[in-house]
């Protein structure tokens, strides 16, 4: 431990110190960017800076997949092994670089080279195989064809409402013009902001799909001296990659959505939280807060960027709360709800990146003329995460209403004009479709008539010659690496479910897995606190229904 | 404010505040539970005392949820049983219940095989054995998380443990896991007076369970008593 030098730690964490303990996330990272990983030594002076007990930071370390309490390579390649990519030989990719480095995955190479890890999905589904490598501090990321500091976007669709400036690179204030809606909104009463958000009918985007207006309203009614407006920005979810466009191209669409809610509630301080897969946004989030600060617009209302460390559980409102608090991810039990003791205890409004850049333009065109877009009970645009086997996998904008179909035949069809065995509905916490549910219309009651859930607009498409054994299989590996380990159903059954999986794709299932499996399933699905436990079982109960001979021995 | 409820097809009232387990206990009725504890702060996290309320979606822990009026609560429907049953199965395959007993008692009542989940990957770790106080066997714990709550501000706010890993790969551990005597722990044996599965365990107790006789173990100890 002598040979680390404590000193350049100080002046990296300083600025956190103020913030207590809600400050150690930010604190790890900036330790962890300094030394390459998290030595005793470090972990310990942090604790120490923060006031912090030792054991709670070593809790914290431990949690999160991105902080590291071993050596780490200078170089870090991260390849995605989740669904989407795998369809694009992720494996393969995975196996050739361990070959070509000579080190075997989440190994790191005598010297301190190099580590690879295969990674849970990166986001970046519609340019699989996705690879994000970090390199002495600097990150790059990889798909089929290229190398760059930041993914291209591909968007396409027949409206381009939220996605009217994505596509060109990073939109600035300049570009993007005023912040029209909240210049409207400031002209109206708080009251009568949330009732034109609630009478545009608009649900959350992030997955629930709760009534964005019934939340505000819960905030802006509670008392407190203190409200907070957060952008959940934790977009893990296989399969969605929307989120990281509307940021990367158009970062003021979400403040301003920020700042709109802000006035709505009364809040003076908010935050964007951030994955940690998503580095390059962080710079451009930055950039264009401080734009919109210079520009005025944030006079009343602070924002400060908030980055994950690698746990999709974060996503969940209330972990994401005990994330940004400087704990571990686990979520809380409800009620009591954010909108009355949400970050620290305090009335809370968490809205999706893409349910805030609704916001805008709901303010600015008014709820009726909003309504005109999608159908009467899924009113507005809705951004849909194509990727798999298709011709054109990407971001499609899309009026609530057109049918899978159509959404395909956007997307070029099945690719090499091969037939359609399924699609993945609203990621791994969803339930697949398949030729039957070609002319189901892409509308939250639509949907859910036929048991498919909206999600966060993912479809993922698998070709007929696909063995879904083996999607299933990796969705077992994605959630027992992610459940948080709070509740027993989840952090058992999660394993459990992925051992059964695991034996199933390797043809090796035992009498009684299809029994075993669903008792599983629906205790998850029943009895665990949060989503994620009660999603976990989602795909593979709804793959069971579908083709239960794939479950049996034999 | 005294609430009137339906709990298991019977009228029942109580107090708004009282939790639902509460309330069970009051009238006789059973429901189990393994991280409930008087003296610690109900997380829900076992969810074995999860009961059926009508109108909510999912089950609920009975150790958090308060009486309200007009509830309709039933403590042993289908789901409740079957979520239950599967808990305790799982945990079998987990961990080592042979200390156990309440859960083992609970596995005979719901039917619960030991054998349900064969070729299970187990959670099994070395006896810690690294104070003079008492020893850690992890193969037995079953993350109640008692223990980590009075070491915190529950009771002693010693802050000495906390969790290593996540998800099934949850442990409970150290800073950098370092030995007890290395840590802020005052030795003060409340972790181990909570824990309900032997997972912690007063030396001596496990001295003399190792057939280590208890002149053996007073030897161990003369040496530091003597004054110079």
């Amino acid at each position: 431990m002598s040979d680390i030098d404590l000193a350049p730690l100080k002046p990296a964490i300083e600025k956190f110190i103020p913030l207590g303990r809600s400050g150690l996330l930010p604190a790890l990272h900036a330790a962890q960017k300094l030394y390459g990983w998290l030595p005793e030594s470090v972990a310990s002076e942090v604790a120490k800076s923060l006031r912090v007990p030792l054991a709670d930071v070593h809790g914290v370390i431990e949690f999160y997949a991105l902080f590291y309490n071993e050596p780490l390579g200078r170089k870090v390649i991260r390849v995605c092994i989740d669904q989407a990519c795998a369809l694009k030989d992720a494996d393969g990719l995975l196996a050739r670089l361990c070959k070509q480095h000579d080190v075997k995955p989440h190994q790191t190479s005598s010297e301190l080279n190099l580590t690879i890890e295969p990674s849970p999905c990166l986001g970046m589904c519609e340019l699989a195989p996705a690879v994000w490598t970090v390199d002495d501090g600097r990150w790059m990321v990889s798909d089929d064809s290229a190398e760059s500091d930041r993914p291209r976007s591909a968007v396409y669709g027949p409206i381009r409402e939220l996605t009217k400036n994505c596509g060109n690179g990073t939109t600035s204030l300049k570009k993007y013009g005023e912040y029209k809606g909240l210049q409207k909104a400031l002209t109206m009463k708080p009251e009568a902001v949330v009732a034109e958000i609630k009478a545009s009918g608009l649900v959350g985007r992030g997955g629930a799909a709760f009534p964005t207006g019934i939340k505000w309203e819960g905030a802006m009614s509670a008392q407190a001296d203190q409200k907070y407006v957060i952008c959940n920005a934790d977009e893990s979810e296989p399969g969605t990659f929307k989120d990281r466009i509307l940021l990367l191209d158009d970062p003021h669409r979400t403040i301003e959505g920020m700042c709109i809610a802000a006035y709505a509630i009364g809040a003076t301080r908010g935050y964007i939280y951030i994955r940690g897969e998503y580095p390059y946004i962080i710079p451009v989030l930055e950039n264009a807060v401080n734009e919109a600060r210079a520009a005025g617009y944030l006079k009343t209302f602070e924002i400060e960027i908030r980055v994950g460390a690698g746990a999709y559980i974060c996503g969940e409102e209330t972990a994401l709360f005990e994330s940004i608090e400087g704990k571990r991810g686990f979520p809380r039990i409800k009620p009591p709800f954010p909108t009355t003791n949400g970050l620290f205890g305090r009335p809370t409004v968490i809205n999706n990146v893409e349910t805030l850049c609704n916001v805008p333009l709901i303010i600015e065109r008014g709820a009726a003329e909003y309504r005109a877009i999608g159908t009467e009970k899924s009113p507005g645009p809705k951004l849909f995460c194509v990727s798999g086997d298709v011709t054109k996998p990407g971001l499609y904008e899309v009026p609530f209403g057109v049918t899978l179909r159509d959404v395909l035949k956007m997307a070029g069809g099945v690719a090499n004009k091969r037939k359609l065995k399924s699609v993945l509905f609203g990621g791994a916490a969803g339930a697949f479709a398949t030729s039957e549910h070609l002319d189901v219309k892409m509308t939250f009651e639509d949907l859910r008539e036929v048991g498919l859930p909206l999600g966060s607009g993912v479809v993922m498409v698998f070709d007929e010659t696909r063995d879904m054994r083996d999607v299933l299989k990796r969705l077992g590996k994605f959630f027992a690496h992610e459940s948080c380990g709070k509740c027993y159903p989840c952090q058992m059954g999660t394993q459990r479910q992925m051992e059964i999986l695991d034996r199933i794709a390797d043809g090796k299932a035992q009498a009684d897995d299809f029994i075993r499996l669903q008792d599983v399933g629906w205790t998850m699905t029943d009895a665990s606190i949060c989503g994620l436990g009660q999603t976990a079982a989602s795909a593979t109960l709804s793959a069971m229904k579908l083709w239960p001979e794939l479950f049996v021995e034999g | 404010m005294t609430v009137t409820f339906l709990m298991d097809g019977k009228e029942v009232t109580a107090q708004d505040e009282q939790t639902l387990l509460d309330v069970a206990r009051e009238n006789g009725i059973d429901i189990p539970t393994i991280c409930f504890h008087e003296a610690t702060t109900a997380n829900a996290v076992c969810r074995i005392c999860v009961v059926e309320v009508e109108g909510q979606r999912v089950l609920q822990p009975a150790c958090i949820v308060k009486a309200a009026d007009n509830m309709k609560v039933q403590t042993r429907s289908e789901k409740v049983i079957r979520a239950r049953k599967t808990i305790l199965e799982m945990l079998s395959a987990t961990m080592d219940l042979s200390e156990a007993a309440d859960i083992q008692g609970m596995m005979k009542e719901y039917g619960a095989s030991d054998e349900r989940f064969p070729d299970a990957h187990r959670r099994e770790t070395d006896v810690k054995d690294d104070n003079p106080m008492y020893i850690r066997d992890y193969s037995k714990c079953l993350l109640c998380w008692r223990c980590v709550q009075v070491c915190a501000d529950d009771a002693q706010y010693t802050f000495a443990i906390n969790f290593d890993g996540r998800g099934y790969e949850t442990q409970i551990g150290t800073f950098f896991d370092k030995a007890i005597p290395e840590t802020s722990c005052v030795l003060c044996g409340q972790c181990v007076a909570v824990c309900p599965t032997g997972a912690l365990k007063s030396k001596r107790e496990y001295l003399l369970q190792q057939g280590v006789s208890p002149q053996e173990i007073s030897v161990m100890n003369t040496g530091r008593k003597k004054r110079k």
